[in-house]
């Protein structure tokens, strides 16, 4: 039987590419092209994006998710990212990891969201080891009688970091944003999604999140996650330049910025839904 | 010609019957491979695993969203057409066959749990013209798939 190149001692081999205060929309061109144009496993930590930015799910729509008219007014870039899920607004303290990996490159991992975000949860718990946030929020699946892995990383009942997913023939990504820290006003901008996970209980944001400063520095937080890693994987070290040789010149990532007219007709949308 | 297909969650098993010909091809009885997700009418073909209800459970879970190409686009065997969010995970849907999309199902905009609930009704995604009809034995019939399926959980 053939040995995978891509394993040495026995661990799957991971990029690990270390990056500061990146553009979000960036970030996402970047782990888009990785995931559909590269054959490498890769790791990656943004720890930061500069601009205070929205960043909504494949699926959100503004007008039910977002104050639009205090984003226009406040010049908010809104972003729609190419993996599902809901809508969070980082910033400087926002710190980013991000799994992209071939889906036999975790012994024994089905590539489908469950087992992704459980296996996800196990290896947070190691970085969260002995420090006060231990919690992984779970829901009752009524239909298989079984406690799902939600995947919303909680202390208590309040949310320090979400995730969300997008699983490819091949490959899958996996990507988390955590609240070091977080700008009160900047919750403003985001309503109470129609959507929620039932431990919320229809908390607006501030009484539902809560900011991991007040438990780990962050550093300590990223030397943690890349022991975790490295527990798992044989680390190579990469740099951006790398990760750009690899990219296929063809593809063009889906995760894009929303046009102010488009926020303008959902406002419109918005208002003809609400006298219907 | 439309296969259709549905699954026995009782004998977790196959069965498939062809509906009035549409077509000179012949009709062998086949499904998709596992790694295809998708119900394509033109043939209609089981939709993947997740959609076949085997004891086991469901591993998409409810879709909240689908994302189709548009009439006249192309798909080919083996790649991506589109995806399915659930549980915050987008997932491509992959296409059994090369073609062009004849048709696109509008009514998954606003009912994508159609997926779930009618998989081999209502909850068609596409309808694809084959360019390429012999690619239609590179795929699976129901007795195999649903080997493939067993070995594929068991080995997890």
């Amino acid at each position: 039987m053939a040995v995978s190149q891509t394993r040495n001692l026995g661990l799957p081999l991971i990029n690990l590419l270390r990056l500061k205060g990146v553009p979000i929309l960036q970030q996402l061109h970047l782990e888009e092209r990785l995931l559909r144009t590269s054959s490498d496993n890769w790791c990656i930590i943004n720890d930061g994006t500069i601009d205070p930015t929205i960043v909504m799910g494949i699926s959100g729509k503004p007008q039910e998710l977002l104050e639009i008219e205090s984003i226009l007014r406040d010049d908010i870039p809104v972003i729609r990212r190419f993996t599902g899920g809901g809508t969070v607004i980082v910033d400087q303290g926002t710190i980013f990891v991000t799994f992209i990996c071939n889906k036999d490159a975790v012994p024994g991992l089905q590539s489908y969201p469950q087992p992704i975000m459980s296996w996800s949860s196990l290896l947070y718990k190691k970085v969260f080891q002995g420090i006060e946030i231990s919690g992984f929020a779970r829901m009752i699946d009524y239909a298989s009688c079984t406690a799902v892995v939600l995947s919303d990383y909680v202390l208590g009942d309040r949310k320090f970091g979400g995730n969300a997913q997008s699983i490819t023939k091949n490959r899958w990504v996996h990507h988390t944003s955590f609240l070091w820290d977080y700008e009160i006003s900047n919750m403003g901008y985001l309503k109470l999604p129609k959507r929620a996970p039932e431990y919320r209980q229809a908390r607006d944001h501030l009484e539902f999140i809560c900011r991991m400063k007040d438990y780990i520095s962050r550093s300590s937080f990223i030397d943690r996650t890349i022991e975790a890693v490295g527990s798992e994987f044989l680390l190579r070290s990469a740099e951006l330049e790398d990760a750009h040789c690899t990219l296929g010149s063809k593809f063009e990532p889906s995760s894009r910025l929303l046009r102010k007219q488009e926020l303008g007709e959902a406002i419109f949308k918005s208002l003809t839904a609400s006298q219907s | 010609m439309a296969l259709r297909m549905w699954a026995s969650s009782t004998a977790n098993a196959l069965k498939l019957s062809t509906s009035a010909s549409r077509s000179a091809l012949a009709s062998p009885a086949f499904s998709l491979a596992r790694s295809f997700s998708t119900v394509l009418e033109g043939f209609k073909y089981a939709s993947s695993h997740e959609w076949v209800k085997h004891d086991g459970p469901d591993h998409l879970g409810e879709v909240v969203f689908v994302e189709l190409p548009e009439e006249g686009k192309s798909v080919s065997q083996g790649n991506s057409f589109g995806a399915v969010e659930s549980v915050k995970a987008t997932s491509d849907i992959n296409s059994p066959i090369s073609g062009e999309v004849v048709e696109v199902n509008t009514k998954l905009s606003e009912s994508p749990g159609l997926i779930n609930s009618s998989p081999y009704e209502d909850g068609w995604m596409i309808k694809v013209k084959p360019s390429n009809p012999s690619e239609l034995e590179s795929l699976m019939g129901a007795k195999e798939y649903t080997k493939f399926c067993e070995e594929e959980d068991a080995s997890h």
